[in-house]
């Protein structure tokens, strides 16, 4: 990372979490939106069977719910690697010892 | 339902309710400054934030609201868990941090931070109290459905009681003490679903459930003389009447001087009457229940499968079984559901509950009350669309959610509370589908609301897990209307007396007036509480969804993701989604039905507002934002 100050540096790790955030979002919402299409226009679809004996609409349903949470410890494990980076490279700087 | 005390689950409830009130007064004594009252000083440690995030949302509306919809309409229950979890990834991922390093106190100061306009502190302190208001509701028809079976008091009594202590805990302490509450019982929450669960696998499928303890009752099935489409005679029985509503054929029938009620069926060419569940009221006042008085305890909980398959064949019961093959086992078999008709029979008013056998199949997938087949009506699937939409976006927009954002001290640490509140709700809510499932089929319903499934499956399993979870699910009632309490006092007290009214209270005045304001709040919400007995309280939560979805989440995500967001474009989109969602709800179907107009006969048929009000709030936001740019904006300020 390639940063100066660190007022600059700390505007990148907001920038870089919430660049994460949207695109996160639009994946999760792409997902959620697809079960909400398939109920509407093909909810024929959502009976077939899938998995170990259950229907696609529980299988995407459980789906949803658990793909939230691994996404939010994703989320988390990027945010915090974005701060640690940032207050890393921040002490370097001020250190003056090493480059990036 | 006719219901006994029970002296355990009294002595558990009292204990549990001790222990939460002593709790927030030890915390209330702690600490008394108006930050701590608002926001617990912004020390909670994120842990204790993310569970009691958890608590805080896990309300009546998930506990009792869910399983009770799952219970009785299959997976469409599901659908409000899916919904309420996903709204979390709107909250993390578009909210959390942003809002976290703008804001103060309240919901109000946040959107406020960067205009300081008079405008938005009025509307959006309106909004948190319509909302939150909106929230109260159904926290308040849970409380009562709650105290019937406990404490065998009626619903009114539950609604003030929880109020009462409410208002007591609130005056008292502040959030400090309700997020240790919260804490609490969400965690609690989360272990007593475990232990249901464990006991509904444990358990297993049964066409008789209930054991030999407390054998379910057997439904009487006849069979008539018929000729053509009327009931000719009944061996045994004198027949009296018969009646077709909506369809459906009921017979009314005589024995040993009782009246009882017959839902006429057809399989295979073979027509055969089963019994139904009827209450009777009489035009002197007298309440029948299955033709007889109260004392007589004819009425009866249901739920159950009339066919259980297993590997393609019939089986009486499953015994212990998986959690994929307890799901499975039901999707191949047939769920009896009792439904209602309303009927009058010359002066009485007479409450069916007819026997209707569903197919597994149909069970677990999404439709017996969102109907969106292919023989689906527009409205119906907008309805469902409308519904899903509000449940995501609702979330992240709701007072006392965001109010928690402020209770812990980095953005960092809200980071991680938010993320063990996905988690621990997440896994909650994949439980309630195995709570909701297990007391739709283990007989424990109870026909007059479905508020109540949790807790009866509950008792079914015994006395003593049935007082701790109907303790913990009081508590959950507590919890929420506490919290809801302290936001919309804070919106009284702080944004409007405080601000728009430029009283400059003194941080003592602060929080007297915020105590006045939670009592004034917590007696409407127990006016409100009784006035909506009876709904699904899943359902009434998700017209609060609606409400924050359309008011709030419009004015939060342009503020944050567009920088030409004006205070004028903030104000009006609140305003107009507060008054469009509203408008909406109040035509709808179910109001249309409280007002004793009839559902049939309403303006429209929508009955979640979010698909229409929240367009419409985005684009007045763009609109204004465009029309009053930010620099007109100092003038106003």
């Amino acid at each position: 990372m390639h940063v100066n100050s660190t007022t600059e540096e700390k505007e990148i790790v907001t920038r870089q979490k919430s660049k994460l955030g949207v695109r996160l979002f639009f994946v999760y919402l792409i997902c959620y939106a697809g079960f909400v299409a398939l109920g509407v226009f093909n909810y024929e679809l959502l009976s077939t069977t899938v998995f170990s004996g259950l229907n696609l609409a529980v299988v995407y349903g459980i789906g949803l719910i658990v793909f939230a949470v691994i996404m939010g410890i994703i989320y988390n494990y990027y945010c915090t690697k974005y701060e640690d980076d940032a207050e890393r490279a921040d002490k370097l700087t001020k250190e003056d010892t090493n480059d990036l | 339902m006719i219901y006994d005390i029970s002296i355990t689950a009294l002595i558990f409830f009292c204990i549990f309710v001790g222990l939460v009130l002593g709790l927030s007064f030890y915390f209330g004594r702690k600490k008394s400054d108006s930050s701590s009252y608002y926001a617990a000083g912004g020390q909670i440690h994120w842990a204790v934030n993310g569970i009691a995030f958890a608590g805080d949302y896990l309300s009546a509306a998930s506990f009792l609201g869910i399983c009770g919809m799952i219970a009785i309409a299959g997976f469409d229950g599901f659908l409000y868990a899916i919904g309420f979890l996903a709204g979390w990834i709107v909250a993390l991922f578009l909210i959390a941090e942003p809002f976290k390093r703008l804001g103060k106190y309240t919901f109000t100061d946040a959107l406020n931070a960067k205009f300081n306009s008079r405008a938005i502190t009025l509307s959006a302190s309106i909004s948190t109290l319509i909302i939150s208001v909106f929230y109260l509701i159904p926290q308040m028809v849970g409380a009562g459905d709650l105290v019937m079976p406990l404490l065998g008091l009626p619903h009114w009594v539950g609604v003030i009681l929880v109020g009462a202590i409410v208002i007591a805990i609130v005056a008292s302490a502040g959030m400090a003490s309700t997020t240790y509450v919260q804490f609490l019982k969400g965690g609690l929450l989360i272990v007593l679903s475990v232990i249901l669960t464990g006991y509904i696998l444990k358990n297993g499928l049964s066409l008789s459930p209930g054991g030999k303890e407390n054998p379910y009752h057997k439904f009487i099935e006849l069979t008539p003389k018929i000729e053509g489409d009327k009931v000719t005679a009944v061996t045994n029985w004198n027949l009296e009447s018969q009646q077709v509503v909506g369809g459906k054929t009921f017979v009314k029938l005589n024995q040993n001087g009782v009246d009882r009620w017959f839902y006429l069926t057809e399989k295979d060419g073979k027509q055969t009457l089963k019994e139904t569940l009827t209450i009777v009221q009489k035009a002197n006042g007298e309440k029948l229940y299955n033709g007889e008085t109260k004392d007589k305890r004819k009425f009866y909980q249901v739920g159950h499968l009339s066919k259980i398959i297993v590997n393609g064949k019939e089986v009486e019961k499953t015994g212990a079984v998986g959690p994929f093959e307890f799901l499975s086992t039901i999707k191949e078999s047939e769920v009896v559901r009792f439904l209602h008709a309303k009927i009058t029979d010359g002066t009485d008013q007479v409450s069916l509950y007819y026997p209707e056998i569903t197919s597994g199949t149909k069970f677990m997938l999404p439709g017996l009350k969102y109907k969106i087949g292919t023989d689906a009506s527009l409205w119906s699937k907008l309805d469902f669309v409308s519904l899903m939409l509000a449940l995501f976006l609702g979330t992240a927009a709701l007072p006392h959610i965001l109010i928690r954002y402020y209770t812990v001290k980095t953005p960092r640490d809200a980071r991680k509370s938010t993320i063990l509140a996905i988690a621990a709700i997440g896994g909650f809510y994949i439980l309630t589908l195995f709570i909701g499932l297990g007391a739709g089929v283990n007989g424990v319903m109870d026909v007059e609301s479905s508020n109540m499934a949790a807790p009866l499956l509950a008792k079914a399993f015994g006395a003593v897990l049935f007082s701790i979870i109907s303790a913990v699910a009081f508590a959950t009632v507590l919890g929420t209307v506490a919290g809801l309490i302290v936001a919309s006092s804070g919106a009284i007290a702080h944004d409007f007396i405080d601000i728009y009214l430029k009283k400059n209270l003194s941080d003592d005045n602060k929080v007297k007036v915020g105590k006045i304001a939670a009592v004034i709040v917590g007696v409407f919400a127990i006016l409100l509480g009784m006035a909506f007995k009876g709904i699904n309280v899943s359902f009434l939560v998700g017209w609060a969804f609606a409400i924050a979805a359309s008011a709030n989440l419009p004015a939060i995500l342009f503020l944050l993701f567009w920088k030409r967001t004006s205070s004028t474009g903030i104000s009006a989109s609140i305003v107009v989604g507060i008054v469009s969602s509203l408008a909406i709800i109040l035509t709808s179907p179910t109001m249309w039905d409280k007002y004793g107009l009839g559902a049939e006969n309403s303006m429209h048929q929508l009955e979640n507002p979010a698909l229409i009000s929240f367009p419409l709030a985005v684009l007045t936001v763009y609109v204004f934002s465009i029309l009053y740019p930010k620099k007109d904006v100092k003038v106003d300020s």
